[in-house]
């Protein structure tokens, strides 16, 4: 799995992570011996059970986290310290409660100093794209789970970054405002050919979103398989559903994930 | 919120279920353009109009009704204060020297209004300087406590010390350092105003949301952006309590300072109307202290109704009365 970044080059190369947390008591490992390549444009899922490390892996990619041993690149540089090419969403949105959504989204041109009113045009052009027009002002309290999230969405693709770093991003959706943002992402994926690596507890979001799902063990981490999503690449929900290449693939990362909780 | 205070191991467990039990809290009356695709979308959208879902401002006769219903209760239980005191001194059931009537009290404030005013306009003076100070001292330590662990260790317990240590039996020391003017007073001032904002600012610095933290610096914003655009105003709730505390404690602090050592302030016109047994004064010196004390105080609220209207404490209507 370990290729040398290709010719046409690697979005986000990973290779031999490891990661140990020494706490008082134990020494846990949360990441063993992970390697994956990500090419650019590509939509990576990585689903597996809780406390599989998944989270950590994003956060070495975005450089928030320092692996034990292994290395990361990011657009074919090193990453050492945070890592300013990437759009970051966590499960919950984190916004800050004294802005309204607009003003949320633009916190993330404030703190890069980037031009204002290109950053102002921008924010515009994503909130019609998420559906959050008329809510320019509302204060996150006033907003809903799934439109909060849509904030966060907004505030992570307002420089265009080159790749989107998304933990568990709608985990805290109820079943149906969960699918409606999963078929959002997809289309804002396809507009914009953002590589993005997605976390998720959903077997139906990974094989839905992804073009590729990467399946992990429980602790410590390890990549047990990686599988190619053999769906087109422009896709409808309900259409997928139905799809029997959908099902088949489902059933094969329920069956491998339940077999890697009952081998733990 | 106090995430920050858990391990990074367990951190991510307790954001889970944070995240969690707040997404099932915006549940219901929440606005959502997504879950409603005509008729849903736009009834919602009655209810809480686009635009910061904010009521339309009220006219004056609402807000006037708005007023006297919250003052209503409050004046009720000072009007019976008041009445209580009235009988028990026009009746004598205490000596009159010892307890003036409420008349009386008012006769003195009238008479000798122009003395009263220059000696509450220097205890002001006092107090607010003491206050601003120590607001700003109080800040920057907490700043520099929630900053650097080598500074916390170092700073915490002087902190601590300063404020274990009573200030009423330095009070005299001071006098002797600074003399019979007014720094003594705002010294003391600074004393007792300055543990509650550090102890706030310290908290509020501390809650800021590791994630957000985290988003910051994939943000590449250094920290001064980071604490001007997200640690500072997500202080702000905690800090504006420390300082309501404050306001009030450095009157305490000035009137203390008064006590030791004066030749002006309510705190030296209280020991002259003690040692003359002029109670009326007296009385009415100990009600212009508290004056000071409540309008400070409404001043910080004021401020706070301002500052964080956006805060879960002032989402109830802003009101500018102390309920």
């Amino acid at each position: 799995m370990t290729a040398a970044p290709a010719a046409t080059g690697t979005a986000i190369g990973m290779s031999g992570l490891t990661v140990r947390f020494t706490t008082r008591r134990s020494q846990t490992t949360a990441l063993d011996d992970v390697s994956l390549d990500i090419e650019p444009g590509e939509f990576v899922t990585i689903v597996g059970p809780s406390g599989c490390g998944k989270s950590t892996l994003l956060k070495i990619v975005a450089g928030l986290v320092k692996p034990t041993s292994g290395d990361v690149s990011l657009l074919e540089r090193p990453v050492r310290g945070p890592q300013k090419e990437i759009g970051f969403v966590f499960q919950k949105a984190a916004l800050l409660e004294w802005r309204g959504a607009r003003a949320n989204i633009l916190l993330q041109a404030e703190m890069r100093g980037m031009d204002r009113a290109q950053a102002a045009r921008r924010a515009d052009e994503l909130i019609e794209m998420t559906g959050l027009t008329g809510f320019e002002k509302a204060l996150p309290h006033e907003l809903s789970g799934g439109m909060q999230q849509r904030v966060a969405l907004c505030r992570a693709l307002l420089h265009s970054p080159p790749v989107l770093l998304m933990d568990e991003p709608f985990g805290a959706l109820d079943a149906l405002t969960r699918e409606q943002m999963n078929a959002e992402l997809h289309r804002i994926w396809r507009e914009t050919g953002t590589t993005v690596v997605l976390v998720t507890h959903s077997i139906a979001e990974a094989v839905f979103l992804g073009t590729r799902v990467v399946v992990m063990s429980p602790r410590p981490g390890r990549i047990i398989r990686t599988f190619s999503v053999e769906l087109p690449a422009h896709r409808d929900y309900a259409q997928v559903m139905s799809d029997p290449r959908f099902d088949r693939l489902a059933t094969d990362l329920r069956g491998l994930l339940g077999s890697a909780a009952a081998n733990h | 919120m106090t995430e920050n205070s858990l391990d990074t191991a367990g951190r991510q467990a307790a954001a889970d279920q944070a995240s969690g039990a707040r997404a099932a809290a915006a549940g219901p009356g929440s606005v959502d353009a997504a879950d409603g695709l005509d008729g849903t979308a736009s009834s919602t959208v009655a209810k809480q109009p686009p635009g910061g879902g904010r009521p339309p401002r009220p006219t004056l006769g609402r807000r006037a009704l708005t007023f006297a219903d919250s003052l209503w209760r409050p004046a009720l239980v000072l009007a019976v204060f008041f009445a209580a005191w009235w009988f028990v001194a026009a009746r004598e059931y205490v000596p009159n020297y010892l307890v003036p009537t409420p008349g009386q009290v008012w006769e003195t404030m009238t008479t000798q209004w122009s003395e009263l005013a220059r000696h509450t306009l220097v205890t002001l003076y006092e107090t607010v300087l003491g206050f601003v100070l120590a607001a700003a001292l109080g800040l920057v330590t907490a700043v520099a406590i929630a900053y650097s662990r080598t500074l916390d260790k170092a700073l915490y317990p002087i902190v601590l010390f300063a404020q274990v240590i009573p200030k009423i039996a330095i009070a005299p020391l001071l006098v002797v350092w600074f003399g019979l003017g007014l720094t003594p007073k705002i010294i003391l001032a600074v004393l007792i105003a300055f543990f509650p904002v550090v102890i706030s600012g310290v908290a509020g610095l501390r809650s800021t949301d590791p994630e957000l933290l985290d988003l910051a610096a994939t943000m590449g914003a250094g920290p001064w952006r980071t604490f001007r655009k997200i640690r500072f105003p997500n202080a702000l709730p905690h800090l504006m309590a420390g300082l309501k505390v404050a306001v009030t404690l450095a009157v305490v602090g000035a009137v203390v300072g008064e006590f030791v050592g004066a030749s002006e302030g309510l705190g030296y016109v209280l020991l002259l109307a003690n040692g003359n047994l002029d109670s009326a004064l007296l009385f009415a010196d100990l009600i212009l202290m508290s004056a000071i004390g409540i309008v400070l105080f409404v001043l910080v609220e004021i401020a706070e109704a301002l500052l964080i209207p956006w805060h879960a404490s002032r989402r109830a209507g802003v009101s500018l009365t102390t309920s």
